[in-house]
């Protein structure tokens, strides 16, 4: 698992390591968008939590091997301030047929949005503001309101 | 001692990182710390929207808690 300030490519992921036994290698790569629902996104600065974001990362690749038959697991996240069309997340995962790989891929980053310690911030031509994904959260309404997904195993 | 972080917008309101804070008591949870914190600052760390960690796992708040812990506490995560 790797966090990181640095861009990275498919390419370099394409070429690490060998990988015999996997006849199957499914990729997302998660870009930041140039608009939003707010209004036009100049940037993203994306903070996260040293050390537990690794330990979680980790935790959530095997949580994916236990879950499918899976040979191996990448997971990139980038943090710091980051342009649109740049590449945020990405997930790859190799199995020896395509079901579990395509299966955990989408596994990995649903769990990963609601569980990995990372916050974005919109940089928009009007001012800054943090994102809020949940619809409690945005709605303001549920004081103290938990949010279970992420003690939860999914 | 705890060694408590905030993170995100919670950071933000507060203007602080990080800090040192005494151990409260033996079976004191993650609720008991916040509102002692929220105590201290006079204020809500997220408008009752906040998760926590400690030592770098999710936890609930009922999570008891042991000296020497890191705790931290922020808002609802927005990666990938």
């Amino acid at each position: 698992m790797r966090v990181q300030s640095e861009p990275f490519t498919l390419g370099e992921v394409l070429g690490a390591g060998s990988r015999p036994q996997a006849g199957a290698m499914v990729t997302f790569l998660g870009t930041v968008r140039d608009v939003s629902e707010h209004a036009d996104i100049l940037a993203l600065e994306i903070e996260h939590y040293p050390g537990m974001t690794e330990r979680e990362l980790e935790r959530l690749a095997q949580q994916a091997e236990q879950r499918f038959p899976i040979l191996d697991v990448l997971i990139i996240h980038r943090f710091g301030r980051l342009s649109p069309e740049e590449p945020i997340v990405l997930v790859a995962v190799w199995s020896a047929h395509r079901a579990a790989a395509f299966d955990a891929c989408r596994y990995l980053i649903d769990v990963l949005k609601s569980s990995a310690p990372f916050w974005k911030k919109e940089i928009t031509p009007t001012g800054a503001h943090w994102v809020t994904d949940c619809p409690g959260c945005r709605a303001g309404t549920q004081t103290g309101h938990v949010h279970p997904d992420v003690l939860e195993e999914p | 001692m705890l060694h408590v972080k905030f993170f995100a917008s919670v950071r933000e309101r507060l203007g602080v990182g990080e800090m040192d804070w005494d151990f409260p008591s033996d079976g004191c949870t993650v609720g008991d710390l916040l509102q002692q914190l929220e105590a201290h600052f006079g204020q809500d760390l997220a408008g009752g929207h906040l998760l926590a960690a400690r030592n770098h796992v999710h936890v609930p708040f009922s999570e008891p808690l042991r000296d020497g812990d890191e705790v931290a506490f922020f808002p609802p995560v927005t990666g990938g």
